[in-house]
Parts: structure tokens; C-alpha cells; sequence
């Protein structure tokens, strides 16, 4: 029987030849992670995210009952536009399905655009797919995976049958969205859910007291080195505060040496240290009542980063370091000229 | 968890609308209180924090679709249940929220009917391993999904914890 990835690799997880949507397997647990790290899907891995309690359980028992899936299957054709980024992408796609659109689903991303994205780019997606209700999200397992993988682990993947779904897998969904038709620009989830999700240009005049760049959401060095280029001899607005916080510490010293955190400092903002920070209302950028901020994290319900009474958009690096410069929410290229193709040259985007 | 508590009785305290996430629930700013009776005192902080002090034990939420999306955090979980909430009644529930609470013993039903035939305040009547709601102020039968045999298990049993502990006493 043809199965998607994710039934392929729950059925070898439980010891079954085959499985189906809305069966319950107890499947053994490989790697058993503190915090949540929907990253992990980069790896052609089942990944997702269970609680506390649950984990204790992992530990004791080494498995998991799992209710089998049903998968939506997303292929993404055509070209991305200058300044439309994979978080565009996952926003506008979160944005049309809603925020339980792939509740308890599996979410494969495929397709040429997706295939031709850095791994950094489909942690994006994988990350934000969670905001969609998906149990998991995979990416494909190819040659710039793999090499990916070898440059950090040392570890020899090959790409294969093992790590794909069958062909005529049976899918709950289909969605093909031609990314150059679909998105004519940036994309903004505004107050106070991720799936409510408009074009830039569709939001007027939002001025921002505080705009944050990082966080496992979009802390990675690509995501760094597009906000230096924008912020590269300019100022941010003096009513907005630019926190930058760079997703681990090894982006945060590589980021040192390519001279982004310097950009960041003469420019005006506050470079903080890796963690959850202000995304969870916890510390560094709690927003007052009143104020409104635009971050490149990835949840802006009521009161999450500080006050009730604030205001909370989810956009791309490049669209949140404009608007710091702005000092309200604008397109990148208001202030600055560069196109997609130099964009594509910058070092940590190869 | 005795074979009769799988019937529960309460009346609804609050009906509530989609996608309620766990920053609604519980605060971020509250995860370091590591006392799970304890985060029942931030349970709907921001949203309606009056609502808390209206729930007697036992008493029923209701919701729409998606319940407890957002953040894994347990504590929404915790917060819901030590605030003395017998069971959450929602058309659905977000994944991880729903393994959370049954893991920690907090009943969910999913039943996409229920939101608009329950009225705070309606007494109700839940028998979770038939699925059936009955409201009891009104007299009229609603139709939920029956718990999973193994949800079953790990709520009679309390929770996952005691789940575990009595079967590996065994």
C-alpha cells in the first residue's frame, strides 16, 4: 500500500508492514528532546512536540501511542519575489488554512521553490506549520540536506525511498500555489492570531515602538545577514527599539565575525542573547499597553510579549528591519533598492 | 479515578469561542510557577480573569473549535484542571493541549454540537466513554465522541503518572 512519509516511518517505528490514518500504534521513540524543536522535521525524522508529563512517560517506557495522521500535501512552483521570503510563504499559506487547518495532520512541503530553499529557509516553514495545528511537517530529504547534514554531523544520509512518500500516496489535501502568482509581496500576520495573515501593503499606517529580529522562529544566520544589509549604514527610527536575537550561540559568534552584530549595534539596536526572550513575554522587550511591535517570532496572540493592551505583527527579517528604520511597518524596498538576486549573493545565504 | 466518575455533573461555567490558545489559558510570564496548584490562580489572566473565581468544583467549559492551540506549555493544562473545571466540552481540540490534559487526568470532550445547545449556568451531564452530553436544564441529548479506550485507562487511572506508577507496581 502507497503511505505517505509519515505513515512510512510510523509503520517502521510500531513494527507494522502498513498503516492508515486514525490508527492508534505505540511506536518507539529514537530521540527524546527537553523543549519543544520543530526544526528537528530537517531531518527527515517524525518530530513533534508532546508536554512535560508526556515526556516523563517517553523516558520510562521508551514509546508513544500515536494516532496515525492524514497528511496535507503542499507543493510550492515558480519563483519567490524580491523581498518574499519562506516566512511569507508559511505565513500566507497559514493564513488560507487557518490556524487548525492541519490540526492533527501530517504537512508535507515540497515542490521546486522549497527544493531550492537553504535548510534554514524550511525550518521556517517546519517551525510555523505548528501554528496551523500540524503534528508534524516535513521538508524534502535531498542533496542539500544531506550536505547539511554531513557538514554538521557527519552523518551520510542518502536520499531515497526511506526518507519519501510512496508515489499515489493517499493525501487528505492537496494545495499547489504558485509562490510568484500567489504572493505579489511581503506577507504580515496582524493582531491577534498568526492566521490573520494580510499583504503588506493591505495595512496602512502601523506605527512600531519595538521591532524584534530572531528567535528559533527566524534567529538564523540567513535571517541576520538580510536585517544587516537592510539596517548597513542606516539608523532605527528613534520612537522604535530593534532588539536582534540570534537563535544559538553558534550563530550569535558567527554573526560576530561577519561583522552583523556590529551592523546591528551602529544602527542603533540591542543585540540579545539567544533564548525566548521577549516572544513569550518573559524578559527584554515586554511590550507596555499601548505599544506595538513587529518581530519576526512566531505567535502574537493577546498579551504574549507583554501587556494586553499590545499589539503583536509577525513578519520576515527583512520586513521588520525596514520597519525599524521606519519607525512603522513598511515594504524593504521603501528603503532600500536591493533585489532578490543580490540578496541570493550574500555569504549566508549560499 | 472510579468506573462512576467516567459520569460527570456540573454545571457550565463559561462558553467560550474558537482557537482559545494557552496564552489565553496561562501567561507565559507565569511558567516558572512550578506548583501546579498554584497556576489555577493565573488560569485567564488576560482575557477574563474574573472568570476563575466563578468556577465551583466540578463545573464544565465549553468551546469552539481548537481549543488549547498555541504553546505546549502543560500548565495551560494544569491551570484548567486545579481551577476545579470537571471536564472541557469543545467542537475541537488543539493536538498536543488534548494528550496534555489527558495525561494529567482533566477530561476533554470533543462535540461540535454542544457550543450551541450549552448556556453558562445549564446543568449538565457527561458520559464520557458513550459520548453522550446530556443538558439537563434544557432536557435535550447532545451528541459527543466517545473517549478513546486508552484515554479511558489513563483518566481512570488519574493521569499518566499514576497510570505508570500502578502499572510498573504491578
Amino acid at each position: 500500500m502507497a503511505m505517505t512519509l509519515a505513515e512510512k516511518i510510523l509503520a517502521r517505528a510500531s513494527g507494522r508492514e502498513t498503516v492508515a490514518p486514525d490508527e492508534i500504534v505505540v511506536a518507539v521513540v529514537d530521540l527524546a528532546m527537553s523543549h519543544e524543536n520543530a526544526d528537528l522535521v530537517r531531518n527527515g525524522a517524525f518530530a513533534t512536540g508532546i508536554g512535560a508529563t508526556e515526556m516523563a512517560g517517553v523516558w520510562t517506557e521508551g514509546r508513544l501511542w500515536f494516532k496515525i495522521p492524514s497528511t496535507i500535501r503542499i507543493e510550492v512552483a515558480g519563483e519567490l519575489r524580491p523581498w518574499v521570503s519562506a516566512k511569507d510563504l508559511i505565513l500566507f499559506i497559514v493564513g488560507r488554512l487557518g490556524a487548525d487547518g492541519a490540526d492533527y495532520r501530517a504537512v508535507e512541503f515540497d515542490g521546486p521553490v522549497i527544493r531550492r530553499m537553504t535548510v534554514a529557509s524550511r525550518m521556517v516553514l517546519a517551525n510555523l506549520a505548528m501554528e496551523m495545528g500540524a503534528k508534524v511537517a516535513f521538508t524534502p530529504v535531498d542533496e542539500t540536506l544531506c550536505a547539511y547534514l554531513a557538514e554538521r554531523a557527519g552523518e551520510r544520509l542518502v536520499p531515497g525511498d526511506r526518507y519519501a512518500p510512496d508515489p499515489g500516496a493517499g493525501y487528505e489535501r492537496m494545495l499547489e500555489i504558485d509562490a510568484g502568482a500567489a504572493l505579489d509581496e511581503p506577507q504580515v500576520a496582524c493582531p491577534h492570531a498568526v492566521d490573520n495573515v494580510k499583504p503588506l501593503s493591505a495595512l496602512g499606517e502601523v506605527p512600531v515602538d519595538q521591532a524584534v529580529v530572531g528567535s528559533c522562529t527566524n534567529g538564523r544566520l540567513e535571517d541576520l545577514a538580510v536585517a544587516a544589509r537592510v539596517l548597513e549604514g542606516r539608523r532605527v527610527h528613534p520612537r522604535t527599539r530593534l532588539l536582534v536575537i540570534p537563535a544559538s550561540q553558534q550563530i550569535y559568534r558567527e554573526a560576530m565575525r561577519l561583522g552583523y552584530l556590529e551592523t546591528f549595534i551602529a544602527a542603533g539596536a540591542m543585540v540579545n542573547p539567544p533564548g525566548c526572550g521577549p516572544c513569550v513575554g518573559g524578559h527584554q522587550g515586554i511590550l507596555a499597553a499601548g505599544e506595538a511591535c513587529i518581530s519576526t517570532t512566531n505567535r502574537n496572540f493577546i498579551g504574549r510579549m507583554g501587556s494586553k493592551d499590545s499589539q503583536v505583527y509577525l513578519a520576515s527579517p527583512a520586513v521588520v528591519a525596514a520597519s525599524a528604520v521606519a519607525g512603522r511597518i513598511v515594504h524593504p524596498e521603501t528603503i532600500c533598492e536591493e533585489t532578490a538576486h543580490e540578496r541570493e549573493l550574500s555569504p549566508a545565504a549560499r | 479515578m472510579s468506573e462512576n466518575s467516567l459520569r460527570l455533573r456540573g454545571k457550565v461555567a463559561a462558553v467560550l469561542g474558537d482557537n482559545v490558545n494557552t496564552d489565553l489559558i496561562y501567561p507565559g510570564r507565569f511558567l516558572n510557577i512550578t506548583d501546579r496548584a498554584m497556576t489555577a490562580e493565573h488560569l485567564f489572566e488576560l482575557a477574563c480573569p474574573d472568570l476563575r473565581g466563578q468556577i465551583r468544583p466540578g463545573d464544565f467549559l465549553v468551546a469552539g473549535k481548537n481549543f488549547g492551540c498555541g504553546s505546549s506549555r502543560e500548565q495551560a493544562t494544569a491551570a484548567v484542571k486545579y481551577a476545579g473545571v470537571g471536564a472541557v466540552i469543545a467542537a475541537s481540540f488543539a493536538r498536543i493541549f488534548y494528550r496534555n490534559s489527558i495525561n494529567l487526568g482533566l477530561p476533554l470532550v470533543v462535540s461540535k454540537p454542544a457550543l450551541s445547545k450549552l448556556r453558562p449556568g445549564d446543568k449538565t451531564e457527561i458520559d464520557l466513554a458513550a459520548g453522550i452530553i446530556r443538558n439537563l436544564t434544557t432536557g435535550e441529548s447532545i451528541e459527543a465522541a466517545p473517549l478513546d479506550p486508552r484515554a479511558v485507562e489513563l483518566l481512570e487511572a488519574g493521569g499518566l503518572i499514576p497510570y505508570l506508577r500502578q502499572k510498573h507496581a504491578a
